[in-house]
């Protein structure tokens, strides 16, 4: 699969590890080059430097002909502006957006992108690991449980 | 009639806005996320005109009482913030007007996708003020109505002008669009089918924008 990852934090990062070890052709955005050296010293994909709200630098990554488009920047707001750019300029099968305020998640996954809370997910994870559960999909996981009265 | 209005980001663009509407009476809020700032905020317009917390954080917009803001304004200075607050504002809290400022201009498209309709971006005012002084000859665009679909144009006549002599009832304009004022000789004047033009006019127009190009060749110089 072709696969843009906007982000070379900690998860866009491991992230691009693991899909580029099983031979899926990975295509990194980040503005500081700082951050590469998560790649390790030789990066099993391609990199492009810039801003990932800015459209050329989303064509730049080839973002028209990926099959997924993952949004994993520290900033949930850069994220989410993010994807809603790549989702009204481009058909791109599969948008992930890491939020990790629960309740912004929430909202935007009701708005009809796939959020995905990452400390929803670890804590769902660990409760289910804990209690010897088997592991379920993604989407039993995502959902914090906190309902916040409008 | 005196509004809610909530104004997210407290730099000098919140702060002026802030202090306007207060003293227009209307019932204002600024919100911002930096607590030394807040700090310094509340001591400026009054604490009870301060909210000290991040204007995208759903809990936070609760507490400012979204729901119930006639106005949301966003005046950040990163564009992200200003779209998910004020995308926040309309989808999780109903509210009908919200205003971004938006700092690239190239990021306006996604505003207007997302339903965002007023934005105003310093970068693209300064510009058409550039504009301004650089094109001597024909029309120049002031402002616009009606989420940009109308624009209002100014012109100043030159000699050459091919409106010089000529009255209003006599020229073609482009559907849609009329002459609103003259000024001459400093002073405004109102205008009919009777007014004719003269050297030196400065005429302010309004045009429907997809139109502004027919209008640009009724006021352009004789070859």
């Amino acid at each position: 699969m072709k696969v843009v990852i906007l982000g070379c934090g900690r998860s866009g990062a491991s992230l691009a590890l693991q899909l580029a070890a099983m031979n899926h052709q990975v295509t990194v955005i980040e503005k500081s080059p700082e951050s590469l050296r998560r790649l390790g010293k030789t990066y099993p994909c391609r990199i492009v430097l810039g801003n990932g709200l800015d459209l050329d630098t989303l064509e730049k990554a080839d973002i028209k002909d990926c099959n997924a488009f993952f949004a994993m920047t520290r900033g949930d707001n850069t994220n989410l502006m993010a994807a809603q750019i790549v989702q009204r300029n481009f058909r791109i099968e599969r948008v992930a957006v890491k939020v990790a305020d629960p309740l912004r998640a929430e909202a935007y996954r009701k708005l009809g992108l796939f959020t995905i809370n990452a400390a929803a997910l670890l804590a769902g994870m660990c409760r289910d690991w804990l209690l010897g559960e088997e592991f379920k999909p993604i989407d039993h996981y995502n959902v914090d449980g906190v309902e916040v009265e409008l | 009639m005196s509004y809610y209005v909530i104004i997210v980001g407290g730099g000098n663009v919140g702060i002026q806005l802030a202090k306007r509407l207060i003293a227009r009476g209307h019932e204002t809020v600024l919100l911002e996320k930096d607590s030394r700032q807040a700090q310094k905020l509340g001591n400026l317009l009054g604490d009870e005109h301060i909210v000290y917390g991040d204007g995208c954080d759903i809990l936070v917009q609760k507490a400012a009482g979204f729901k119930r803001a006639d106005i949301v304004v966003s005046v950040t200075g990163e564009d992200e913030d200003n779209l998910i607050c004020c995308q926040l504002a309309k989808e999780v809290w109903g509210v009908n007007r919200v205003v971004a400022r938006v700092n690239d201009p190239a990021h306006e498209a996604i505003f207007r996708e997302i339903g965002i309709d007023d934005t105003v971006s310093a970068t693209g005012i300064i510009f058409s003020l550039i504009d301004q002084q650089i094109s001597s000859d024909e029309l120049v665009p002031v402002g616009h109505l009606h989420k940009g679909h109308v624009e209002i144009v100014e012109s100043t006549l030159g000699e050459k002008s091919r409106l010089i002599g000529q009255a209003v009832r006599d020229i073609t304009l482009p559907q849609g669009s009329f002459i609103a004022y003259v000024f001459r000789n400093g002073a405004g004047m109102q205008v009919n089918g009777d007014t004719i033009f003269e050297t030196g006019d400065m005429v302010v127009a309004m045009v429907p924008t997809a139109r502004a190009e027919e209008l640009r060749s009724v006021f352009a110089d004789i070859a």
